[in-house]
């Protein structure tokens, strides 16, 4: 442990880590020093000069190495003639800072005034205007008066766009370089920078798309002024008129806390409305950190495109009708297909819809099946990173493998926590066939072909330099995905994963473990209650006699078709769009989005969460536990269908891993470090305090002392290249044509078009330039796609992203056409 | 006396190797390579009571005696951005006697265990970089700079590296980052560069005029050193001389010489015979002296200047007459601090831009005597608070100037 | 064509001063290199030295916006920047901008109209001794031209231009 040494702040004796800087311990002692630049989570580069304090340290007698001490034997200080900042001055034994001193507040206050003397004062049309540093800083430490000239303000442009997602007002801007080295030492990517130098230091962004990191929203929270702002957000409310609710974003595997920001709407007429997602720390997840995706991709559920009435086919039209009506429909559909009901769900929804409906279909003996082509969930409830685990506490000692993953487009803030984990000292190990981003912090890069990710694992408990390093290491934890993976892939895959770590001794301990990059932010939570993903989808829908669709467009991502319309089950769909699953339906039932309703999930390091309803549901949908549960009243089986606790209390007397767990638990916190809230927003950004729950890290098998039995690693026959054929990849983008994403307008620049990316050769083979529009065949279907050139993958393969309107779910033969001639 | 700094005053082509050679040149280097430990020659320097000429006047051997022993490798950056308005010494020693220079930059890389040193040259000394590279390539191929040096495990490479105008990067830890292909801003200090320097190593930062005592203070011993000067400051200095008086120009002296001696004997006295109004001994950072008899017969030495409220500073004397007004004297060194502000804290970059709006104000005419106060009070609240000595400076000459020249700033 | 396809040997002369894992200080010789042709730097340039040293174009930017002797901008052929700092104006450096702007008919900051000089006030240049003196900037680098008079320097920009005319 490090040593502690006592020092006295403002009179208050406080006792702190060596080596803490000033600003923080005194923060622990419940003094707030004010700071602009200072931000805890990045290096202090004193050049605000707001914290100024007096620093007093004990004399030493050089020669003894002894204090001196004066004539009342007390030690003599030796204050420095200058002010001295907090941010930058490490605590020592006996120290005596001074942050109230005349001389202390002479020098923060003219560090206001010399601020204010080129911010435009703009307060009344300021988005940070009610949650403003400077504001409050002028408040309690400025002048009252001005003195310097209005006429001379320098006049600078206000709506500067950064990129399509961040404004900067360059009047309102104070040269504080938060965003600036965020970008660099958080994010790692550094596309902010300062121009011009003195007075006319402006903030930049040259990248091409401007602003291009999936972090920007963040520096927007860290501004210490109105400077920057969202574009979503920018003159959408005023701080204090917003209502805050704490939720889980649903859009990855990382379960990232946020707080919804709401307020009643006269353009929504009155009702209220999400305007903004802002984070809420949770050190172990996602610190005060959200990716753009989180920030951004939350306007889904106001669409006017919502469904809000249930509906039924009528001589083959979709007709409104009553719940009632609809619910019994779906019942007696049910009822009659007995074990031939197919309940086909995805890690969309929480854990409470998901144990209702695993409770009906076990009900009539019926199936579930998770909507999803990827595997290994079995396997992280049973050697999964082990309770306590936190890459925040992750660094020398620790081994990270990332293998088929590209984690900066499948789940950010892990990039953002492991590259932290690899500059801290943990080895990195990132496997993939293409170039990634997070390579750039990796230790050790492993470039195999598509279909060798088991061999590529395997090698990891045999002999040689990275397998050694890998053994040896106290800790490791391996994040597996599903980038040219199928279901049968992805099983073998997190199967070897699972056997490398069980094998090496990294299971059932924290910071250990195997974690699944899953596609969907409750996809853990699916495959505890029960939910497995079946390798031959089609074949089950073509065998059952009723199918029960939930948080899921298997028709619509071309994962089923009807292949003779004569022979076809019972459908009923429940969701909160018309899906091209639900067009096809025989029963639609409207669910409400989550934001309007309660809940858990199951984050990929397998931690339980809650999240609350943030606005009020749209009338006239139900919560899907609540669906779920009326349906099962049409066939006479009683499931709590009111309160999403009471069905998780259920679960916990049913199922293990929840015992003992419950809604209030969950709501539990503590005290977490950095410090944010408590009013001085200005040291952790508007980040929002965690006031509603930390979570639970759920134990595993392994953590339990259970032995665990790991299956065998199943063949399987991968797929190659062959000649004048691609091999089509799937892979997984951030900003792809997923529901909530396409919703988000400001995102859909960052979507672009459907592509296809190549090797620099097999463009040429094919006599296709980058850029050029291509007919792409696969899978029977044949869709026009951009081509991008891409020089690190190999030959051979077509990358094809996921969810962007191509038919894949596993490596596929695909050909292309170019379209040069229909274009002339 | 013969010059010990400017010797291609004395000696011609002294830039070219054989000429320097044939003077002793590369002894000093060849002896403390072959015949004394690292530390000896720290101790020499330690004991030759040489100080930084770079403008604080640091003792150079207590300096090196910081380098962190413990993080390798070692770096020597050579401070050759000589940008101070006034200065203008470095740029004469890099053109006529670059040889010795060199060699002082090797002897001080041998002294703290650097096998690289970096010679940072203000962007606008383009052809002097041209020119020491040629030198240091001659170096090279005569088997004083590279690998095993005299047959010793020795090895050093010294390379030239161009600034692209910032005054700024004059400060040490702003040079670095320059150096390090950043924006030339000054970091926190400490870590000073001695432990944290460049690339995060131990490194030692030089001025060039400091490095170019290092030869003849290892040839002829610290004792011959300590002859000259004072006792507070030894050796000899290249004072660069400007503004009205009749001789401008570089002049090596013995610390202690007068501020009369400077002006009248060796500068030629004042442009048509005015009296000397005001000194400012260290180029636009000056605070201004307000000279008269016995200011002018006040000795120029570290100690000495400061009993007269300035700082000699990098000595670079701007001579003021009583046809100019101190108003217009500040007008320019504001602008110049103005412009060379890097912008990374608060009261220099608001500060400076400040100032320059009031001192406008005051120079059109519209002159109130509140305005003066204002600039007076604005000077002083930046002083202490800045995060480089950069934004103190830009304060010496207004405060100095209003307090000491009020005639000239108010209204009766 | 790419800085690093263009001078080839230049490139490797500046990245082997430093050490291969701090090549980000390639930056400013390169931004000199990429500064050669035009006198200015193009975009398309910074983007060639962000991928030669692995950094962002914004960090390349931020760079050129920093230092004076980077220009982003097509100005004259020659850039006459004369010190008018405190040494040099206390020599008459102010009379003698006043005369130059005079006899080539712009204002401090404007360029020739047949574009081969752009006049420009800079801050002290180490030449206090020798004013009133500038210094000529081009793609090439840079001369002092000292202790200089109105006419010479007339009679420069008279050859100057000449030469402008020769080479087109
Ligand atoms: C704003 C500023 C500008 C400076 N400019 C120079 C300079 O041009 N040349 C120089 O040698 N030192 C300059 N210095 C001093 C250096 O920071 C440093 O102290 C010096 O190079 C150390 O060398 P020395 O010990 O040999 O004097 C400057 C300092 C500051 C604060
Ligand atoms: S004092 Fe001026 S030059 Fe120094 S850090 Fe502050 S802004 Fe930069
Ligand atoms: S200088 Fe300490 S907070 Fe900015």
């Amino acid at each position: 442990m490090t040593k502690q040494v006592t020092l006295t702040i403002d009179g208050k004796q406080v006792t702190a880590p060596e080596g803490m800087l000033v600003v923080d311990a005194a923060k622990l002692a419940g003094i707030d020093i004010p700071v602009f630049c200072y931000h805890p989570k990045m290096e202090p580069v004193g050049m605000c000069r707001m914290c100024l304090v007096e620093i007093g340290r004990p004399m030493v007698d050089r020669n003894t190495g002894k204090a001196i001490l004066d004539e009342n034997g007390q030690p003599k200080l030796q204050f420095m003639p200058k002010l001295e900042t907090a941010c930058t001055n490490p605590v020592s034994e006996g120290m005596v800072v001074l942050t109230q001193s005349e001389k202390a507040k002479a020098g923060q206050k003219s560090t206001v005034e010399f601020l204010l003397t080129s911010h435009p004062l703009d307060c009344p049309i300021c988005d940070k205007g009610g949650e403003c540093p400077l504001q409050n800083l002028t408040m309690a430490h400025g002048p009252g008066q001005s003195r310097f000239l209005y006429d001379e303000k320098i006049h600078l442009a206000k709506n500067v766009p950064l990129g399509d997602l961040i404004f900067l007002d360059q009047e309102r801007c104070i040269q504080c370089a938060r965003c600036i080295r965020f970008q660099d030492e958080v994010a790692g990517d550094a596309v902010l920078g300062f121009v011009e130098r003195g007075r006319s230091m402006q903030i930049a962004s040259l990248s091409d798309p401007g602003f291009d990191s999936v972090f920007s929203g963040n520096t927007t929270d860290i501004c210490p002024v109105g400077a920057l702002t969202t574009a979503d957000f920018r003159f959408g409310a005023r701080p204090w008129e917003l209502d805050a609710s704490a939720s889980i974003c649903a859009q990855c595997p990382v379960g990232c806390n946020i707080t919804f920001n709401t307020r009643r709407e006269a353009k929504a007429d009155g009702k209220i409305v999400i305007k903004r997602v802002m984070p809420r720390q949770n050190e172990e997840v996602n610190e005060t950190w959200i990716c753009d995706k989180g920030r951004f991709a939350y306007h889904y559920a106001e669409s006017k495109e919502r469904l809000n009435k249930p509906l039924v086919r009528k001589d083959e039209k979709l007709i409104k009708t009553s719940w009632e009506a609809a619910t019994k429909a779906a019942g007696d559909a049910f009822t009659k297909a007995k074990k031939n009901l197919v309940v086909l769900a995805s890690g969309r929804l929480s854990n409470e819809d998901l144990f209702n409906l695993k409770a009906l279909a076990d009900q009539v003996g019926g199936k579930t099946v998770l909507y999803s082509n990827m595997g290994g969930g079995d396997l992280t409830s049973l050697v999964g990173v082990g309770a306590g685990t936190n890459f925040g506490t992750m660094g020398q000692g620790s081994t990270i493998v990332v293998v088929a993953s590209d984690l900066y487009e499948e789940a950010p803030i892990w990039y953002l926590r492991v590259k932290q984990a690899a500059e801290r000292g943990a080895t990195l190990i990132v496997a993939n066939p293409r170039e990634t981003k997070l390579e750039r912090y990796a230790n050790f890069v492993i470039r195999y072909s598509y279909g060798d990710e088991v061999r590529t694992i395997q090698d990891l408990t045999k002999k040689g330099k990275v397998a050694d390093v890998f053994a040896r290491s106290e800790n490791a934890v391996i994040l597996f995905g599903s980038e040219g993976l199928g279901l049968e892939g992805s099983t073998a895959l997190a199967t070897a994963c699972a056997r490398a770590l069980n094998d090496t001794g990294h299971v059932g301990k924290p910071n250990n473990g195997l974690i699944g990059v899953w596609q969907r932010a409750n996809d853990q939570g699916a495959w505890e209650i029960g939910f497995r993903p079946e390798e031959n989808l089609q074949s089950v829908f073509d065998k059952a006699d009723a199918i029960y669709i939930a948080g899921a467009d298997p028709f619509g991502d071309g994962m089923l078709k009807i292949k003779d319309a004569r022979r076809k089950p019972f459908i009923v769909v429940q969701d909160l769009f018309e899906t091209e699953s639900a067009k096809i339906a025989d029963v639609v039932l409207p669910a409400q989005a989550y934001t309007e309703r309660e809940g858990t999930l199951i984050s990929g390091e397998r931690r339980l969460q809650r999240f609350y309803a943030a606005v009020p549901p749209l009338e006239g949908t139900k919560a899907d536990f609540a669906i779920t549960s009326q349906v099962a009243r049409q066939m006479g089986v009683i499931l709590e269908g009111t309160s999403a606790s009471v069905i998780f209390e259920i679960m916990a007397a049913d199922m293990p891993i929840f015992s003992g767990l419950n809604y209030a638990k969950l709501a539990e916190v503590k005290e977490q470090w950095p410090i944010v809230g408590r009013g001085d927003l200005y040291y952790g950004g508007t980040t929002y305090e965690n006031k509603d729950g930390l979570g639970v890290h759920l134990s595993n098998a392994a953590g339990c002392g259970e032995k665990v039995t790991l299956p065998r690693v199943q063949k399987v026959a991968a797929l190659r290249p062959k000649e004048n054929k691609l091999l089509a990849i799937p892979i997984t983008k951030l900003y792809d044509h997923g529901v909530t994403v396409q919703s988000a307008e400001l995102l859909s620049h960052r979507i672009g078009e459907t592509f296809i990316a190549l090797h620099p050769s097999a463009a040429e083979k094919f006599g296709i330039a980058a850029g050029e529009r291509v007919k792409l065949s696969l899978d029977g279907v044949s869709e026009d796609v951009l081509v991008k050139i891409d020089e690190t993958i190999s030959a051979g393969v077509a990358l094809v992203p996921r969810s962007m309107g191509l038919p894949i779910n596993e490596p596929t033969e695909a050909s292309v056409k170019t379209n040069k001639k229909a274009a002339r | 006396m013969s010059y010990v700094l400017l010797r291609h005053r004395d000696i011609a082509d002294i830039d070219q190797i054989d000429v320097y050679e044939k003077n002793g040149g590369f002894e000093a280097f060849r002896q403390t390579v072959t015949r004394m430990k690292p530390g000896e020659v720290t101790d020499v320097v330690k004991a030759s009571g040489l100080r930084g000429r770079g403008g604080a006047g640091f003792p150079t051997g207590v300096k090196w005696s910081f380098i962190d022993n413990k993080s390798w490798p070692h770096y020597v950056v050579a401070n050759a951005d000589e940008s101070e308005p006034g200065t203008f010494k470095d740029r004469e020693i890099m053109e006529g006697n670059p040889l010795q220079f060199l060699e002082g930059v090797a002897i001080a890389s041998y002294a703290v265990g650097a096998n690289a040193a970096y010679v940072y040259l203000r962007g606008e000394f383009w052809q002097i970089a041209e020119f020491l590279d040629k030198k240091i390539a001659e170096m090279e191929q005569a088997g004083y700079l590279g690998d095993k040096l005299f047959g010793t495990d020795y090895s050093l490479k010294i390379y030239t590296h161009l600034g692209a105008g910032a005054y700024i990067c004059g400060e040490e830890t702003a040079m670095l980052e320059s150096l390090e292909g950043k924006r030339g801003q000054p970091r926190i200090r400490p870590p000073f560069p001695a432990v944290h320097g460049l690339y995060g190593k131990p490194t030692v930062v030089n001025n060039v005029e400091t490095l170019t005592n290092l030869p003849p203070i290892i040839t002829h011993g610290a004792d011959w050193y300590k002859t000259m000067g004072t006792a507070d400051s030894a050796g000899v200095k290249i004072f660069s001389l400007s503004g009205r008086v009749r001789k401008p120009g570089n002049f090596e002296l013995p610390f202690g010489t007068t501020f009369r001696q400077l002006i009248y004997e060796y500068g030629g006295g004042v442009q048509d015979g005015r009296p000397v109004k005001a000194i400012m001994p260290a180029g636009a950072s000056s605070s201004f002296i307000v000279a008269d008899d016995k200011v002018l017969d006040t000795q120029m030495d570290y100690a000495t200047v400061r009993t007269l409220g300035a700082d000699l500073g990098s000595a670079s004397v701007i001579v003021i007459d009583d046809t100019v007004s101190i108003d217009w004297v500040i007008n320019k060194t504001i602008h110049f601090f103005k412009h060379e502000s890097c912008g990374k804290c608060t009261p220099c970059r608001e500060g400076t831009y400040w100032m320059s709006r009031l001192i406008d104000r005051l120079q059109d005419g519209a002159r109130s005597n509140a305005d003066v106060d204002l600039l007076l009070n604005v000077a002083k609240q930046m002083q202490n608070k800045c995060l480089c000595p950069l934004g103190e400076f830009s304060t010496m000459a207004v405060v100095t100037g209003i307090e000491r020249f009020p005639q000239d700033f108010r209204k009766a | 064509m790419s800085l690093a396809k263009k001078y080839p040997k230049e490139v490797k002369q500046i990245l082997s001063k430093y050490p291969p894992e701090h090549k980000r200080s390639a930056v400013m010789p390169l931004l000199y290199l990429a500064q050669r042709e035009e006198g200015y730097i193009t975009k398309d340039a910074m983007q060639d030295i962000a991928d030669i040293l692995d950094i962002t174009v914004t960090d390349v930017g931020a760079i050129v916006g920093f230092y004076t002797l980077y220009h982003d901008k097509k100005e004259g052929k020659y850039r006459m920047q004369v010190c008018t700092d405190l040494p040099c104006a206390l020599r008459g450096a102010d009379q003698f901008m006043e005369s130059l702007c005079a006899n080539l008919g712009i204002k401090v900051g404007e360029t020739t109209p047949d574009g081969v000089v752009t006049l420009e006030a800079v801050t002290c240049l180490a030449a206090c001794d020798r004013a009133p003196m500038f210094q000529l900037q081009s793609g090439d680098g840079l001369t002092y031209y000292e202790d200089m008079t109105v006419d010479k320097t007339m009679e420069l920009v008279r050859a100057l231009r000449e030469a402008g005319a020769e080479v087109k």
